[in-house]
């Protein structure tokens, strides 16, 4: 091709090693993406064709870069919890509690009781709708419309959780470093309760539409196979890796937030192929309600907020009358708590696997690093195995059973 | 004479009015369907009920920018979606639509035209449809086009052959390939009921034929963007549009004619039967756009060649045999 008849995608730079230029082999190069309806944002990918089959795949990112980890330097410890959100921003709660636990450790401070099983209940919650958008993806790229619409209509359910607590319907920034926000407010139960109530007859019609459909098993079964071996040495997590039949999963093996005392499955599959993938969310969606209705059973009263001054402000009526209230408050929104130095890393489960933040301290009110692990750059990596060989349907296919977020992958 | 080639251009203008605006309408009723089938509320807002909508959209349509990328063919850019709009209502002409019906004391027959060999001449137009889509796909110096024309093409000859031995076999019992004489050889009995398999196959081929779900694979928007029309705007795009949702009321409307006893019926006058029957099969296209995934490409091929096909091949057979043991 002449300069003149370019695709406008073709003019993008491309990788270092990777190029768009037909090599003498005949093999068609597609630049797939950065727009494209499902590569789920600005994900390119660099497909070298043979007819329709993939013989390889170069994953470009990037497109979506915000430099969160740069901006974290520049904002106080409570600020960076607004960053997080827009991370992975279908689970912006998941990020949310990771980032505070990793401070929380910094500081040696744990929430309260009540916000630590709020902050539970709300995760897991968070979990069902990431789940659900992926699921609804999952069944759009392979041409399931209708799964799509009736995800996102039960996703909508919880989004009103969040934006009863929070206000906010994604981007919540609803735990805070020592405990939340504030308080849930009295429908909380009942809206929660409802979903409980709700959710698994809707679930089950999902899986009448999808877990027997011929051709949805025909399209995913014995696709996007990743090894045990595979998944470990790549560093996957969540589904992907469970998939691939490790059984990991730092809610249970290295528990946070309680997650001890509730009684909960860990789904394992064995075949690490698109449907196992698709089956286990399912089932962790189930899990997921599960733990949610027992720690809705057992929510304790109290405060929502560690009573520490330095590190929480003071309720608002204070105030008015307490002149050392003011001060805390004042030194809280100008200058912000100061953490000791030292460095502290708290790893997750988010909906797509580990989530794992670093935070360094050299004590001032600013973290001098926060590094954060992302679950969707890591599972990302192994697209590339997975299409290896196959056709470019299964590509959207394998794409949507990852279930990136690049908003994440970029960061 | 000169009469009669009045009463033909009268009726070719007044069908195709009828066919354009039953592919405007078919395209509302859809979304509306679907959006009931998806929880949705789907177009309300444009007239009553949003029934003024495929108006608004074909005005929209009409003043968008056309655009022709740089590198395209541009003849056979632009006269691609041409083919696939003519062939697509060409096909209509010999599907007779209801009896004879007086007017203004003229007999008129509800067809524009009942030629001998009218299911060989619907072969031929859909045939052609095809090239309609290749040469869009090929001439737009599109990755995605290129490979959206390429499987539609594949597609549409791997299709066409089970679909045809499917149909003759409704030839060998009918012993006509007029389409009137088989609508008449159905009067007791229609071809369903003595053939179900053969329409199972014509219908599975049908679907293929006009790229629709689960079969809409060279315009899988999720793989291919929209494949052989991704660089189409404006009215070309609506020729394609059209071509699709004609290729849909044609094939519906030939499984009518051929398989549910065409215009014949009780009680109710000929073209309302026809009408009833058609709306039915529009429904289910409908119904499985918004129910069942996509295929995958080679998924598509096998099913053509090694099931549809020997299945069509032996259904054809079969009824051969009966039909010459019957004394036919």
């Amino acid at each position: 091709m002449t300069a003149s008849t370019r695709h406008p995608a073709d003019t993008i730079p491309t990788p270092p090693g990777v190029t768009l230029e037909p090599g003498p082999d005949d093999k068609l190069i597609l630049s797939m993406g950065p727009h494209h309806p499902s590569t789920h944002g600005v994900l390119r990918l660099i497909l070298e064709l043979d007819g329709e089959i993939v013989v390889h795949a170069t994953p470009d990112i990037g497109f979506l870069h915000t430099g969160i980890e740069k901006t974290a330097e520049g904002l106080t410890y409570q600020q960076v919890i607004t960053v997080t959100d827009r991370m992975d921003y279908l689970a912006p709660l998941s990020n949310n509690l990771g980032y505070a636990l990793a401070v929380e450790k910094l500081l040696g401070v744990e929430a309260p009781p009540r916000a630590q099983v709020i902050r539970v209940i709300l995760a897991e919650l968070q979990r069902v709708s990431s789940h659900l958008v992926w699921l609804g993806t999952q069944g759009m790229d392979l041409g399931a419309i209708s799964v799509f619409l009736y995800a996102l209509r039960e996703r909508e359910k919880l989004l009103d959780i969040f934006e009863l607590c929070s206000g906010a319907r994604m981007m919540a920034s609803y735990f805070w470093v020592g405990g939340l926000l504030r308080d849930v407010p009295p429908q909380f139960e009942g809206a929660v309760r409802k979903i409980l109530a709700d959710f698994p007859a809707r679930f089950d019609e999902y899986e009448r539409m999808l877990t027997h459909n011929p051709i949805f098993l025909e399209r995913t079964q014995g696709l996007g196979i990743l090894s045990k071996e595979e998944a470990i040495s790549l560093g996957v997590g969540g589904a992907i890796l469970r998939g691939s039949g490790v059984d990991w999963d730092l809610r249970r093996d290295m528990p946070y937030s309680g997650y001890e005392q509730y009684a909960f499955d860990v789904p394992l599959g064995a075949r690490g192929d698109v449907y196992e993938r698709y089956l286990l969310r399912v089932r962790e969606m189930r899990q997921s309600l599960r733990i949610v209705k027992q720690a809705l059973d057992r929510l304790p009263e109290g405060p929502v907020r560690i009573s520490d001054r330095k590190i929480m402000p003071p309720p608002r009526a204070e105030l008015a009358t307490s002149m050392e209230a003011l001060i805390h408050h004042f030194k809280l929104f100008t200058e912000g708590f100061k953490p000791p130095p030292g460095e502290a890393y708290q790893g997750i489960e988010s909906p797509k696997g580990e989530f794992g933040v670093m935070v360094v301290s050299d004590g001032t009110a600013k973290p001098v690093r926060a590094h954060f692990r992302g679950p969707s750059f890591v599972n990302l990596q192994s697209l590339a195995q997975m299409v290896r060989g196959r056709y470019i349907a299964d590509v959207v296919a394998c794409i949507a059973s990852i279930d990136i977020v690049l908003g994440e992958v970029d960061r | 004479m000169s009469e009669d080639i009045l009463l033909i251009v009268i009726k070719v203008a007044v069908l195709i009015v009828i066919l354009l605006t039953v592919v405007a309408y078919t395209v509302y009723v859809e979304r509306r369907i679907m959006a009931r089938m998806q929880s949705r509320i789907g177009p309300n807002r444009v007239g009553p009920f949003g029934l003024l909508q495929p108006l608004a959209d074909i005005l929209k349509l009409i003043f968008k920018e056309d655009l022709t990328p740089a590198g395209a063919d541009k003849v056979t850019y632009f006269l691609a979606p041409a083919l696939a709009a003519i062939t697509g209502l060409a096909a209509f002409a010999v599907i007779p639509f209801g009896n004879t019906i007086d007017l203004f004391g003229i007999k008129v027959n509800l067809f524009i035209a009942d030629i001998n060999v009218g299911l060989l001449y619907l072969f031929a137009m859909s045939s052609l449809a095809v090239y309609g889509i290749v040469l869009a796909g090929w001439s737009s110096n599109n990755k995605y086009s290129l490979l959206g024309g390429v499987r539609s093409s594949a597609q549409m000859i791997s299709y066409e052959l089970p679909l045809g031995l499917a149909l003759v076999s409704v030839v060998l019992a009918a012993g006509s390939l007029s389409l009137g004489d088989i609508v008449k050889a159905q009067a007791n009995l229609w071809f369903i009921v003595q053939q179900p398999l053969s329409f199972v196959i014509y219908f599975i081929c049908a679907i293929a034929e006009t790229n629709r779900a689960p079969f809409d694979l060279p315009e899988a928007e999720t793989e291919l963007i929209a494949g052989y029309h991704t660089e189409y705007s404006s009215l070309k795009w609506a020729l394609f549009f059209l071509a699709e949702y004609m290729a849909v009321i044609t094939v519906s409307a030939t499984a009518v004619t051929i398989f549910f006893g065409g215009w014949q019926g009780p009680f109710l006058p000929g073209w309302l039967w026809f009408v009833i029957k058609l709306s039915g099969f529009i429904f289910f296209f409908t119904w499985m756009r918004a129910t069942l995934p996509r295929l995958r490409f080679d998924q598509l091929m096998r099913l053509g060649w090694k099931v549809l096909l020997p299945l069509a091949a032996l259904n054809l057979v079969v009824i051969a045999g009966l039909v010459a043991a019957m004394g036919g």
